[in-house]
């Protein structure tokens, strides 16, 4: 137990400290911050100046410990571009990156399993085809395309929902809110649906896969025989079953929600982590975007260390094999 | 009962309804301010919301031309000492009293420490109060830009400054945040209400402004960045937002065709060329070894004969675009419409010129370009490239971000580059000193005129208008006839705004809201 559990950390640990340099490596490969900071007139003693400030002119490995001792302490530094701790920064913009994340999905969820569940029973009706080639849609447009596609048709069309922003927010702590006003909530409709479709595509077809799957067991074939209303057993026995992958799945791809956030950010200014990415990348404002990658790395390294743990608890071969190998 | 209904009824509808008539004017650009603290970043969207909220000695008005703000004359007691009567009556929006200590702290503060406009004004010696609310500035030598340079200074209160612990400008380079780069105070006809950098920052009429508040009617400006193009001309046609300045060119037919919207244009204070490093003996990217084509006068006016502009306009532009005969543009001292004309676009005349200078099968060239930096600058490289492969020359494309692109050129590593340059002082000095004095910091194509340094010298020194202006003349006779950039075009800015909404245009792309309408 003990040795697969540190097993598990170590492989983690050691994948933290690759993300580290590749992100600390940004540092001294991607252009040049001091142009952006001082503009075009500044002279050759001002530039060297700043250089020196910010400690591009110390040996590569002195720069590399630095950075990796600071962000283990959660300390990125002070952003190029802002002029305020990158922790700082983060923790303000973390808020509404995490409520757009959860109520993307939250609607993937939903949606998804109601209409995998649906299609997965009536599988030849009209219906059901419209819905799978409309989700096909999902997953083959760029989410760019069907933000700009969206703010068309409800805010410059229709002008019902707002095309940008979050609307009116309130704070709690440190904590801003977009789930308390009704600007606010108006103001999630559009990104949150926008970022749940992909999501939510591959939870129809991975819900219906495997309700097409075990509605041919022998289980429900037994349950229909007893005469056990056709809706308990599609709701109640299949679909209990038919979850499981789909909440493995959904799991891991919370991270890829919160990856994928840059894009559906930017079309809709939406000031989250990923917007502040962007900007951070147009800027070369590294510091920030070495924080994200660390972030972003940390949140799946965690995300696979919890699910490699709770498969040691679930999947007793896992187990045995471990268990022999001490042996 | 009834009474009292009656009686309260025009109040109750007052408190009703006023929030209502408010004014609001939400205002969208693609990045915000970099800080509130007006002396600490010399930079465009930094100076466009200081300008609302703080004002200067003189300033440029709509049409660019210098006209009294904070100072209600000045005159000159000899060639290097200016004397500012200070304008009487003006309190800052906090109701304190501007006095001529404010102006000489303010001066001192823009002089000192991490200031970031010290370039701008540093032939200031000193400044001093003196009496009837006068103020004098000495300047080391007499300096004829003086006015030009004073316009970029904002005033700020020294009470203001010293009580919340900002008499010293922000240094934005070592990341320091002060109050005074969060919040705003000054004379102007806006005072800033909200901040909240890079999402929302609300502007409030300043009711104690000196100026005549009848020039504008906001009551309520918002300045929403919106970093997305599409986004940003979605929110303008949604009505979310009422103005951008930076309205991409693709999109201006589609506002132009909504009914309720319209857009307005002007030739921006933007010049594009094209740099030849012409001093180096061997390009780094040619396959012409051991000499340089570039330093031939014939090889230049080849490659200008067949830069087609007027198709880079209606292909690449849009048609936003005026080609250019020279490097900087109207409104500029020194700029004349016969220097700015192009020579006539004709590839048989290069091919020409290319033989006469020994190259009839032209040579290779690296060109680099920015990619983020200009309108279309990658999309004008590629057009070029085209263009020069007619003629001979076969150009290989290098297009980069601009924060790569330009470190390359200050690092001296480009043959052939594209760059913009923009005149913040109106004069042609500011072209000069950094892209054709022989040690300019800028200078990377390796010009070098005696003649031309020492005019440049004069052009800071000699006070007599007519003769300075003939130095200038001189100068752009001797750029014009040795070609060491190839214009391309002055950039055309377009904003966009609702149909009732007018905010006059200006080439610098800095709006000044008083004088802004909601009709």
């Amino acid at each position: 137990m003990t040795n697969y559990f540190l097993k598990r950390l170590l492989q983690s640990v050691l994948v933290m400290l690759i993300v580290a340099f590749v992100s600390f490596s940004l540092f001294n490969f991607v252009g040049d911050p001091v142009h952006n900071m001082v503009g075009q007139e500044a002279s050759a003693e001002k530039r060297e100046e700043i250089r020196e400030k910010l400690g591009l002119n110390d040996p590569i490995y002195t720069q590399f410990f630095r950075f990796v001792s600071n962000a283990s302490k959660g300390e990125f530094g002070l952003s190029y571009q802002l002029r305020r701790p990158v922790s700082d920064l983060i923790t303000e913009r973390l808020p509404a990156t995490l409520e757009l994340v959860f109520v993307s999905a939250l609607i993937a969820i939903f949606v998804g399993v109601f209409f995998g569940v649906y299609t997965g029973i009536n599988r030849e009706g009209f219906t059901s085809n419209f819905i799978l080639i409309i989700s096909l849609f999902g997953v083959s447009l760029p989410t760019f395309v069907i933000g700009i596609l969206f703010i068309y048709l409800f805010s410059v069309i229709l002008g019902i929902l707002p095309s940008f922003g979050r609307g009116e927010v309130m704070h709690i702590g440190f904590w801003s809110t977009g789930f308390l006003t009704f600007s606010g909530l108006k103001a999630l409709i559009l990104p949150s649906v926008t970022l749940s479709l992909f999501q939510m595509t591959y939870i129809i077809r991975l819900v219906r896969a495997e309700m097409m799957e075990i509605l041919q067991t022998d289980y429900i074939k037994f349950a229909r025989a007893r005469g056990i209303n056709q809706n308990i057993i599609n709701y109640s026995h299949a679909l209990k079953n038919g979850l499981i992958p789909v909440i493995t799945i959904t799991g891991i791809n919370v991270g890829t929600l919160i990856a994928f956030s840059i894009i559906t950010e930017t079309v809709f200014q939406w000031p989250g982590m990923g917007l502040l990415f962007i900007n951070a990348v147009q800027f070369v404002d590294i510091p920030i975007m070495s924080a994200y990658l660390i972030m972003v790395a940390f949140i799946f390294v965690m995300i696979n260390f919890i699910v490699d743990i709770a498969y040691y608890f679930i999947d007793p071969r896992i187990r045995f094999k471990e268990e022999a190998m001490v042996e | 009962m009834n009474f009292s209904v009656k009686f309260l009824l025009p109040f109750l509808l007052v408190g009703i309804i006023s929030p209502a008539l408010a004014t609001t004017l939400k205002w969208s650009m693609p990045g915000d301010s970099l800080t509130l603290d007006p002396h600490a970043q010399n930079e465009g969207p930094t100076h466009m919301v200081s300008r609302q909220v703080y004002e200067s000695l003189v300033t440029r008005t709509v049409d660019m031309s210098i006209e009294a703000q904070l100072a209600t004359s000045w005159s000159t007691s000899d060639p290097e000492t200016w004397v500012f009567k200070i304008r009487d009556g003006v309190v800052f929006s906090d109701g304190s009293p501007l006095t001529t200590s404010d102006v000489v702290f303010s001066i001192n503060r823009a002089l000192s420490g991490a200031s970031d406009v010290i370039e701008l004004i540093d032939s200031i010696t000193s400044v001093k109060s003196t009496f009837n609310n006068q103020v004098e500035i000495k300047t080391e030598g007499p300096n004829p830009i003086l006015l030009n340079q004073l316009s970029q200074i904002f005033i700020m209160s020294e009470a203001w400054s010293k009580k919340n612990g900002c008499e010293q400008s922000q240094d934005y380079d070592a990341s320091q945040e002060t109050y005074c780069s969060i919040n705003a105070m000054g004379t102007g006809p806006f005072k800033i209400t909200l901040r909240e950098q890079n999402t929302r920052t609300v502007f409030e009429r300043n009711d104690k402004w000196w100026g005549d508040q009848s020039q504008h009617n906001i009551d309520r400006l918002e300045l929403l960045p919106i970093k997305n193009d599409a986004t940003r001309v979605a929110a303008l046609l949604s009505g979310d937002i009422d103005f951008t300045n930076f309205t991409p060119a693709q999109d201006i037919k589609r506002i132009n065709g909504s009914a309720l919207h319209k857009v307005a244009s002007t030739p921006q204070a933007r010049t594009i060329f094209f740099g030849m490093d012409q001093g180096i003996d061997e390009l780094r990217s040619s396959n012409i070894k051991g000499k340089n084509p570039l330093k031939d006068k014939r090889v230049r006016l080849a490659m200008y004969h067949a830069l087609n502009m007027d198709a880079i306009k209606d292909k690449v532009m849009r048609g936003l675009s005026e080609p250019a005969g020279m490097i900087t543009f109207p409104g500029v001292q020194g700029y004349t419409k016969e220097l700015d004309t192009r020579l006539p676009y004709d590839p048989n005349q290069s091919k020409k010129l290319l033989a006469e200078a020994g190259y009839p099968d032209g040579f290779e060239i690296t060109l680099d370009c920015p990619n983020n930096r200009y309108i279309n600058d990658e999309a004008i490289c590629v057009a070029t490239v085209g263009m020069l492969a007619k003629v001979g020359i076969k150009v290989n494309l290098d297009a980069q971000p601009k924060s790569i692109h330009f470190k390359d050129l200050q690092n001296g590593l480009s043959d052939f580059y594209m760059l913009g340059w923009g005149v913040p002082t109106f004069d042609s000095h500011y072209v000069y000193s950094f892209l054709l004095k022989s040690d300019g910091s800028w200078n990377k194509v390796g010009f070098k005129s005696d003649r031309v340094d020492e005019l440049v010298g004069t052009m800071l020194t000699e006070t007599n208008l007519d003769k300075r202006n003939a130095n200038i003349a001189e100068a752009w006779a001797i750029v014009q006839d040795n070609m060491p950039y190839l214009p391309l075009h002055h950039q055309v800015i377009s904003w966009a705004t609702k149909s009732n909404v007018d905010v006059p245009i200006r080439t610098n792309n800095e709006p000044l809201f008083r004088f802004a309408k909601v009709n």
